[in-house]
C-alpha cells in the first residue's frame, strides 16, 4: 500500500491538521515508510483469532446514574484560551 | 553519604532518626536542580518554593510522629500527571501554558503518602519518543558520559527527563508512564530502576493519554527497593478510570529478598534478535548466571511473535493517539490559533501545537482508522495483538518470570540515529511485546558495557504479579552490586 499526494493531503484534512504543499513530499516518504514497514504483518496468519480489544483485566463496571461530579464551571473553563464571561469562544460558524 | 546520593529507604530512616530534616534534604536536590538542570534540562517546570514549603510541612509530620512512606522524600513528576494548579505541558506547544484545575490519582496517592513534589520532568511530546528530542522544551542530556569523551548522549524516552532526574541526584525517584519501554528502555540508559506495572494496576486518572490501551504509570528510582515503596503509593483501584483493576495492593516491599529457590527463569529464544550489541548479550549471560546461582531454574521458551511487537504497536498506538488528541483544538484550553472558520482554525491550531513526531503519529493513526483502511490495518494489528498475549501467557505455564535485554544497545548521542522514524522506533524492540499484552516488567542496571554506558536487564511477569519482579529484581541488583554513578551528577558538582 503506497500513498500518493492527494491520500496525504486527505489525511491532514481528516486530521485537521494544516499542511503546506511543500511538506507533502516528505510525509508522503515517512508514512509510506513505515506502512511499508507494518506490511511484515501480512505473514502472519489471523485466520479465526479474535481481535484484542484491551488487556481484559478489568471487568466494565456500572454504578448508580447519580451526579458524583460537578458545580466546577470556572475551574473547567479556566483554561479557555478565549473565554468570555462563562463561555467558550468559536470562530463565527453561521454566515 | 551526601543527602542526594542516599536512597529513599535510607533517607525514610534518617527522616524519621532527625540525622536531616525535611527541609535540608529537599533544599539538597533543589539547589542541585538549580545547579545541573540548565544543562541536563531534566525538569520542564522546577517547582522550589512549593517544594521548600511542603517539606517544611513534613518536618512538623515527622514531629508530629505522623511521618508516613513518602514524608519529606522528594519526587520528580513526569510533565504528563496532571498536577493540581502546577503548568503541565506533556512537553508540548499546544499545553505550553495549561494549568489543571486538579490532581491526577496517581500524584494524589503520593501526596498523600507525604511526597515532596520538585518539579515537573521533561518528557518526548506527549510520551512520544525514545530519546527525549521530541520535547517542545528542549532535548534532555543523559547525565552519563561515554570513557573519555563528552557528547550528550540520550536519556532514553519517553519518560528522560524523570530517568536523568534520578540517575543524577535531581530526585530520590520520579513518576514515569510506559506505552511501549518509556518507563524501562530510559531506566537503561540512565542506570536505574524502572517498573512498569500490569495494566490496571496504576490508575491512570489524570494522566495525559496518548495511547489509552497501553499507558501504564510505574516508579522510577535508584533501587529495587524505592520502586517498591513508591509503586505502593502509586498502586491501587479508582472509581475514575474504567480500566482500573479491583485487585488488592500486596506488600510489594516484603517481596524484596525473598527466596528464589526453585523459581522457573525463562529465557526467550526469540530476543537474540539481529542488531543485539555483544556487551548486552554478555550482560544476559551474566543475569542468566545471577539467578541460577541464587537456585532459579533457568528454562528455554518461545515467544514466536515477538518480531511482530513493533510493527503493532505501530497501528495501535497512532490509532489511539488521533483519537486521543482530536481534544485539543484549540477552544477549551490549550493554545488557540485564530482562524476565519471553524476548520481553518483547528488546522492552524494543530499544526503549531504539535511538532512533527506527534503530528506524524496522528497522520498514521487517522489513516489506519480511516474507511477503507481499517481491517487491513486496525484490525489485523488488534488480533497480532492477541497472538502476542498468546505467547506470554503460554510462556507462564512453563515460567515465573521472563529475563530479557531491555534495549537492544546503550544510550546513543543526540543526533546519531538516522532520521528514519522506523529505526528510531526499534529502541523499543524489547520492551513493545510486554506493553501490548499488558504483562508488568522492570528494567534493573546490570553493569556498565564497553564504553562505560550502563546496561539493563527486563524481567517480565504474570499480570499483577509485581512482587515476583521486585524479588527477581532485588537478587540480580545485589549480584550486580551496581554501585556506578553517572559522570554529571549533584554530588559531583559541588
Amino acid at each position: 500500500m503506497s500513498l500518493d499526494p492527494a491520500t496525504v493531503r486527505r489525511i491532514a484534512r481528516l486530521a485537521r491538521i494544516g499542511i503546506d504543499e511543500s511538506d507533502v513530499p516528505a510525509l508522503q516518504g515517512e508514512l509510506n515508510g513505515i506502512l511499508g514497514w507494518v506490511e511484515q504483518l501480512n505473514e502472519v496468519d489471523v485466520e479465526g483469532v479474535t481481535p484484542m480489544v484491551g488487556t481484559g483485566h478489568a471487568a466494565l463496571r456500572t454504578r448508580p446514574d447519580v451526579v458524583t461530579d460537578g458545580n466546577c464551571r470556572d475551574a473547567v473553563l479556566s483554561n479557555a484560551p478565549d473565554g468570555v464571561g462563562p463561555f467558550y469562544t468559536v470562530p463565527k460558524v453561521v454566515e | 553519604m551526601s543527602l542526594t546520593e542516599l536512597t529513599i529507604a535510607d533517607a525514610a530512616q534518617g527522616l524519621r532518626a532527625r540525622k536531616f530534616s525535611a527541609v535540608e534534604l529537599v533544599r539538597a536536590h533543589t539547589d542541585a536542580i538549580d545547579a545541573l538542570n540548565p544543562r541536563l534540562n531534566a525538569y520542564i517546570t522546577p517547582t522550589k518554593d512549593a517544594a521548600l514549603k511542603a517539606a517544611q510541612q513534613a518536618d512538623e509530620a515527622l514531629a508530629k510522629g505522623e511521618a508516613r512512606s513518602l514524608t519529606g522524600i522528594p519526587l520528580g513528576i513526569k510533565d504528563l500527571f496532571c498536577t493540581n494548579g502546577v503548568r503541565t505541558t506533556a512537553a508540548s506547544n499546544i499545553l505550553r501554558n495549561f494549568v489543571p484545575p486538579y490532581e491526577s490519582t496517581v500524584t494524589a496517592n503520593l501526596l498523600r503518602d507525604g511526597a515532596v513534589f520538585v518539579g515537573k520532568t521533561n518528557l518526548d511530546e506527549f510520551a512520544m519518543g525514545s530519546a527525549n528530542i521530541t520535547s517542545a522544551f528542549g532535548p534532555v542530556e543523559n547525565p552519563w558520559k561515554r570513557n573519555g569523551d563528552d557528547v550528550a548522549l540520550v536519556p532514553g524516552g519517553s519518560s528522560g527527563g524523570s530517568a536523568a532526574a534520578v540517575a543524577a541526584g535531581l530526585a530520590m525517584g520520579a513518576t514515569g508512564t510506559d506505552t511501549g519501554g518509556s518507563i524501562r528502555q530510559p531506566a537503561a540508559y540512565c542506570g536505574i530502576v524502572g517498573l512498569k506495572p500490569t495494566y490496571g494496576r496504576c490508575s491512570r486518572f489524570g494522566t495525559i493519554a496518548y495511547a489509552s490501551s497501553l499507558d501504564q504509570a510505574g516508579p522510577m528510582a535508584r533501587s529495587v527497593r524505592d520502586c517498591a515503596i513508591m509503586l505502593q503509593s502509586m498502586a491501587g483501584f479508582d472509581e475514575r478510570d474504567s480500566t482500573s483493576v479491583n485487585c488488592d495492593v500486596p506488600d510489594y516491599s516484603a517481596a524484596i529478598g525473598r527466596s528464589l529457590k526453585g523459581l522457573k527463569v525463562g529465557i526467550p529464544a526469540e530476543y537474540r534478535a539481529e542488531g543485539l550489541s555483544a556487551e548486552i548479550a554478555a550482560a544476559w549471560q551474566q543475569g542468566i548466571d545471577w539467578l541460577k546461582a541464587a537456585g532459579c531454574e533457568i528454562v528455554d521458551v518461545s515467544l514466536p511473535h515477538t518480531k511482530y511487537g513493533l510493527a503493532t504497536y505501530y497501528i495501535v498506538a497512532p490509532a489511539e493517539c488521533s483519537s486521543n488528541l482530536a481534544r485539543y483544538d484549540g477552544l477549551r484550553f490549550g493554545e488557540r490559533v485564530p482562524g476565519d472558520t471553524l476548520d481553518a482554525m483547528y488546522e492552524a491550531t494543530r499544526r503549531a501545537g504539535f511538532g512533527p513526531e506527534v503530528r506524524r503519529r496522528i497522520m498514521m493513526g487517522t489513516y489506519v482508522l480511516s474507511a477503507g483502511y481499517y481491517d487491513a490495518y486496525y484490525l489485523k494489528a488488534q488480533k497480532v495483538r492477541t497472538l502476542i498475549r498468546r505467547d506470554f501467557t503460554e510462556a507462564f505455564q512453563k515460567v515465573d518470570v521472563l529475563l530479557t535485554p531491555t534495549a537492544p544497545t546503550p544510550a546513543f548521542a543526540q543526533g546519531e540515529q538516522s532520521d528514519d522514524p522506523v529505526q528510531m522506533y526499534l529502541n523499543d524492540i524489547f520492551t513493545v511485546p510486554a506493553s501490548m499484552a499488558g504483562m508488568p516488567a522492570m528494567s534493573v542496571p546490570v553493569g556498565l558495557g564497553a564504553t562505560g554506558l550502563p546496561l539493563g536487564l527486563q524481567l517480565i511477569g504474570r499480570p499483577f504479579d509485581e512482587e515476583t519482579l521486585l524479588a527477581t529484581g532485588s537478587a540480580l541488583e545485589q549480584a550486580a552490586g551496581f554501585t556506578h554513578r553517572p559522570a554529571i551528577r549533584a554530588e559531583a558538582a559541588k
